[in-house]
């Protein structure tokens, strides 16, 4: 076995024997005197990115029941149902229209994988990622969220980012 | 004629008190070991468990072990199954007696203090062999057989590695040798400076008998027979509850008294400069122990395990030969001045 020697530090460290040993208990005597990383959760708590995958929000006014993230969910973990009512024409006269009105919008959390495919597929921007992590339930069920809990999880979606190329407000960059 | 005359008497009170001294710092060493691993892997360890620091958390689990059924396999030669655990407490037991904890507080202070302790702690190879072989099972086989072929390799280093302290000392008894270490070697004015064993030209034997005594105690780097990456657990596979426990507390108990051997073999026993043996000694013994523990568990932590072969080759071809080595040298030195 070769071993290189190209200078006098590697030197020392190939001909000492076991001096990788020695290198690595100072690794761990330095770690043992640091200060341990761990969050002790319930007590105090990590605060996650604001732009973190903690949960999904639905604004119901925006969702025109399409189908699209539905569909495009890996796991078939939305569930939507919806019905159509007539709606009375805009002006006298003119034809009636039909409009889509959403009776159910599921979302099983015990299922999802958190990977966006929905939020990023909804062409009326009904679906938000919000940072809130703390929804764990004793039961499967109970991670079922309904249109209800949906949308009470909108109130902590994060402001979304300002456009490219446009003019932020603060006039910061 | 009081009670203390009776000599069953005595030796109940000293092997009583022995055996709950050793249960009580086995606890804390493993309290230790899950603290000590914890940290160096930037955790905090037991925390919840009895309010402050997590410090019930080993009798926690002392209680979970003990609620656990006791299952003995169907193929299992049951006798020899359960008693091998107890046999593995018993070498450590037998070998806790002759320390010395102060000049007086010592349960037998032999003749042959080391090599009865030697012999005696032999009896964990037959152990682990016994658990291995009932187990019926072809890991437990694999790693009583590779425990039997360590604890035979590791027992010559061990032993050798003694005879030169005992060369030094003159005596095989456990107060002799801690007291030799006390006479002062060299005068500055008029303090007579005495030095440890370590500090006398045995640290080799020290690193020797310290390198063994890993081997023995089957700890990291020396794990092969319990080698849970190749052998589930070794010849503890078949073993649960209360006996596994047995051999946990084992371990934890053998490293204390292995540590409290090399403490009084190396580094001067119940001697510290400027403190009262009479008094100070327990403390200054168990503080040297635990010191010795404490770098047993940071192995642990820090190395990954040996192969089988490494073992074997570093038993036979680098501690033997160094060892006698270590005993010529210290022979011809103890001749010649």
């Amino acid at each position: 076995m070769s071993i290189p020697r190209s200078s006098s530090g590697k030197r020392l460290r190939s001909v000492v024997p076991g001096w990788g040993l020695f290198k690595g208990m100072w690794l761990t005597f330095r770690t043992f005197l640091r200060k341990p990383v761990t969050v002790m959760y319930p007590v105090e708590k990590e605060i996650p990115p604001e732009r973190a995958r903690g949960v999904i929000a639905l604004d119901v006014e925006a969702c025109t029941v399409c189908m699209l993230c539905a569909r495009e969910c890996p796991d078939w973990c939305i569930y939507i149902e919806g019905h159509k009512v007539q709606q009375p024409p805009a002006e006298p006269g003119g034809r009636a229209r039909t409009r889509s009105v959403l009776d159910r919008f599921d979302i099983d959390f015990a299922l999802c994988m958190f990977c966006g495919i929905c939020v990023e597929v909804c062409p009326f921007d009904a679906l938000f990622w919000s940072p809130e992590y703390e929804y764990s339930a004793e039961s499967l069920a109970d991670l079922l969220h309904g249109k209800e809990r949906l949308t009470q999880w909108l109130a902590t979606v994060p402001e979304p980012p300002a456009l490219e190329g446009s003019e932020p407000e603060g006039g910061e960059p | 004629m009081s009670l203390l005359d009776n000599v069953w008497v005595v030796l109940a009170v000293k092997l009583g008190l022995a055996v709950v001294i050793l249960f009580a710092l086995a606890l804390v060493v493993m309290f230790a070991e899950l603290k000590v691993s914890a940290h160096m892997q930037h955790r905090i360890g037991p925390y919840f468990a009895g309010g402050r620091w997590g410090w019930a958390q080993v009798f926690a689990e002392a209680l979970k072990f003990l609620q656990k059924e006791d299952l003995i396999p169907r193929d299992a030669d049951a006798p020899v199954f359960r008693l091998a655990p107890m046999v593995s407490l018993l070498g450590t037991f037998a070998v806790i007696v002759i320390i010395p904890l102060s000049p007086v507080l010592v349960a037998g202070d032999l003749d042959v203090g080391i090599f009865y302790a030697l012999a005696a702690g032999s009896v964990s190879t037959i152990a682990l062999l016994m658990a291995g072989w009932s187990s019926g099972n072809k890991y437990s086989l694999i790693g009583g057989l590779r425990a039997g072929a360590q604890l035979i390799a590791y027992e010559l280093p061990l032993v050798l590695a003694v005879v030169g302290v005992v060369i030094q000392a003159g005596t095989m008894s456990m107060v002799g040798i801690t007291e030799a270490q006390a006479q002062p070697l060299f005068h500055i004015g008029s303090v007579g400076i005495s030095l440890p064993y370590a500090l006398q030209g045995q640290i080799i034997g020290f690193v020797i008998f310290m390198i063994a005594a890993l081997a023995e105690l089957v700890r990291i780097p020396f794990d092969m027979p319990i080698a849970e990456s190749e052998l589930v657990m070794g010849y503890l596979t078949e073993y649960s509850g209360i006996r596994f426990t047995m051999f946990l507390l084992g371990e934890y108990a053998g490293m204390l008294a292995m540590s409290a051997i090399a403490s009084v073999l190396f580094l001067g026993g119940y001697h510290f400069w400027g403190l009262n043996a009479d008094w100070f000694g327990p403390f200054v013994l168990i503080g040297k122990s635990l010191i010795l523990v404490f770098v047993m568990i940071w192995f642990r932590w820090t190395w990954p395990r040996l192969r089988e072969d490494q073992l074997q080759s570093l038993a036979w071809r680098w501690l033997v030969p160094l060892a006698l080595a270590n005993i010529a040298v210290t022979a011809t030195l103890k001749v010649v001045l």
